[in-house]
């Protein structure tokens, strides 16, 4: 299929998802579809790292659960200033990107799965250790962020705030992949030693690659906190990153769409078995049927779901 | 008074440090061999608790669950492998993440269909559940005497299995290089079947001894798997000797982290300060020493792989 015609689909299906969750007074959705937007800016962020430049971090809920926190935490001193406390979120989540990429990009392979896992860990019981923001129970926005003029909280604005965003991120994505930028960290995932050998400085491309991951995931962090005007240290838990990290997986690695896809078919699925009547009083059961279906798209559909749907193999 | 806390808390270590030992062995031949994430390998854990807790309940004796636990262990372990692992070991490594985590879910599921939602109680063996004095005039429980006890027990003799018997030698072969020991002609799938099927029992084996210490409930294999992985990469993949060390240096640090960095920092700090860094300084202590491993020897403390 064409490209911009699937792209203009899915644009399109976006847009008037809220209308129609209006009109069948299933207001719910509007906030479900939302959180689905949220998680795909986060997935498509660990992505870039993960897909296109062969760095299977295992700590982005890191970065995403720091962008959650600096608004949280400005939120509680009295900032609520979109203008203030996302930038301030952007910019911690790449500077904590900053400081882990620069060390654990020193090793490789399984062993840099863990060394980020190490990291994520540190920063998740330093954030439970601020009883001052409120350590183990987490920390309630008084409201989501201002600045714009209208109210967000309003779920209409607020949807069609984090589409525009997403939508934003994953053109930037698209034209980052596109450049030269792109086809090196692509060139240094295929063969690092050769990228080495043509004369570019391979850790400095990774490291940007990193910072730049962990400051989209920042992003989607500060989006969350006010998806549920709450920010709690569960943002930042292992399971956090491994979930993305199931939601690239399943989506397709190194495939455009499959953080975005891996997002909605993930938190589709567990809504479907777990919110919906579907399986009455079953439901309570849903991660047994989530489980078999992830089982059956390893065996049936080897690059994830975008992958299964594109033309040519990878 | 710190002579005697100091004597308990490095039992407990070592407890804890053995029973570390036990999740990593395997988990470390796994990946080892055949270069497989496995998991699941926390979902063994779960189940050989489970299955140890309802088998003890039914006939009534502990010492004669152990080893029915442990054989129905190795059997489920066998059959997972044979039905589905056995499909992956030629996938990329995040296809494994993928489809054991997706075991993950069918077996927490799997767990909660069978024994409900409450998490059981396992008792520990009669003659074991009251304390002992130790040589010295410490009061120290003997069932943890006992967990350290079958620890020390399974560690000489897997040390023997894998270092003395053929068996272990196509081990070691496998995890230093698993090419050539095929093209020299091992058997290797049927030798990961036995390894897979040893590692079950030894999930079993520490989901038994820990039951009656920890609650036998779902989702006790995921935190549990996060630090035997701390261990295998800390000891380096592929090697027994690094799992035994990796487990009692994890073992180690964490116990003593916890209970003497309060008291340490109660000392240091205004009282404030220290009840809020303490805890967490504690929890942190073992990544720390992860990450300062990796940085210093980036293939862990005993790489099998030459």
């Amino acid at each position: 299929m064409n490209k911009v015609l699937t792209t203009g689909i899915i644009l399109g299906v976006a847009i008037v998802f809220p209308l129609v969750m209006h009109v069948l007074d299933q207001a719910f959705y509007i906030s479900f579809a939302t959180r689905i937007l949220i998680y795909a800016m986060a997935a498509a962020s660990l992505n870039l790292v993960l897909g296109y430049g062969g760095m299977v971090s295992f700590g982005h809920a890191a970065f995403f659960g720091a962008g959650a926190y600096i608004v949280g935490i400005l939120a509680f001193e009295g900032v609520t200033s979109l203008w203030v406390s996302w930038p301030a979120a952007i910019a911690v989540a790449a500077l904590a990107a900053l400081a882990i990429g620069a060390i654990s990009l020193r090793t490789r392979g399984v062993y840099f799965i863990m060394i980020t896992l190490a990291f994520a860990q540190m920063m998740y019981y330093v954030f439970v250790s601020m009883k001052a923001y409120g350590g183990d129970d987490g920390l309630s926005l008084p409201s989501r962020s201002t600045g714009l003029g209208i109210s967000l909280s309003n779920d209409f604005a607020w949807y069609y705030l984090v589409l525009a965003l997403l939508m934003i991120i994953l053109y930037l994505l698209h034209r980052l992949l596109a450049s030269r930028f792109g086809r090196v960290i692509e060139a240094i995932r295929e063969n690092e030693t050769r990228a080495t050998a043509v004369g570019y400085p391979v850790f400095r491309y990774k490291l940007l690659c990193f910072v730049i991951s962990g400051a989209i995931a920042g992003l989607a962090g500060a989006l969350i906190a006010n998806q549920t005007s709450y920010v709690g240290p569960a943002l930042l838990h292992w399971v956090q990153s491994g979930t993305l990290m199931i939601m690239v997986i399943l989506g397709g690695v190194g495939r455009f769409w499959g953080g975005p896809v891996g997002a909605v078919v993930l938190l589709a699925l567990e809504e479907l078995f777990s919110g919906s009547p579907l399986l009455g009083p079953y439901s309570l059961h849903w991660q047994l049927p989530v489980g078999i279906i992830l089982l059956a798209v390893v065996m049936f559909a080897p690059q994830g779901i975008a992958g299964a749907f594109a033309k040519k193999p990878q | 008074m710190t002579g005697i806390l100091f004597l308990e808390q490095s039992l407990n270590s070592l407890q804890f440090g053995l029973m570390l030992f036990l999740l990593a062995a395997g988990l470390t031949l796994v990946f080892g061999i055949m270069d497989m994430i496995n998991l699941a390998h926390g979902s063994l854990y779960m189940i050989g608790a489970y299955l140890m807790a309802s088998i003890a309940q039914a006939t009534g004796s502990f010492w004669m669950a152990l080893p029915l636990a442990l054989i129905a262990t190795a059997i489920v372990g066998v059959l997972l492998e044979i039905s589905l692992l056995r499909r992956l070991y030629e996938r990329d490594h995040l296809t494994q993440v993928l489809a054991t985590f997706a075991v993950i879910l069918i077996a927490n599921e799997g767990v909660r269909i069978i024994w409900g939602n409450q998490s059981l109680m396992l008792n520990a063996p009669a003659g074991l559940t009251g304390p002992v004095t130790l040589p010295g005039g410490m009061q120290y429980a003997s069932y943890r005497l006992a967990i350290i006890a079958v620890g020390v027990a399974v560690a000489v003799l897997l040390y023997l299995l894998v270092t003395k018997t053929r068996m272990g030698m196509l081990v070691r072969a496998g995890a230093s290089n698993r090419e050539m020991a095929i093209a020299m002609g091992v058997n290797i799938r049927r030798l990961f079947t036995i390894v897979f099927a040893t590692g079950a029992a030894l999930c079993a084996l520490a989901g038994a001894m820990l039951g009656p210490i920890l609650a036998v409930q779902v989702g006790m294999g995921e935190n549990i798997l996060i630090l035997a992985f701390v261990v295998i990469v800390i000891g380096g993949i592929g090697s027994i000797r690094g799992a035994l060390v990796g487990a009692l240096l994890v073992g180690l640090v964490d116990t003593m982290g916890r209970a003497l960095l309060p008291i340490a920092f109660a000392k240091m700090f205004p009282p404030q300060v220290a009840s809020n860094l303490g805890p967490a300084l504690s929890s942190i202590l073992i990544y720390v020493l992860m990450a300062a491993v990796l940085f210093f020897r980036p293939q862990g403390l005993f790489p099998a792989r030459g």
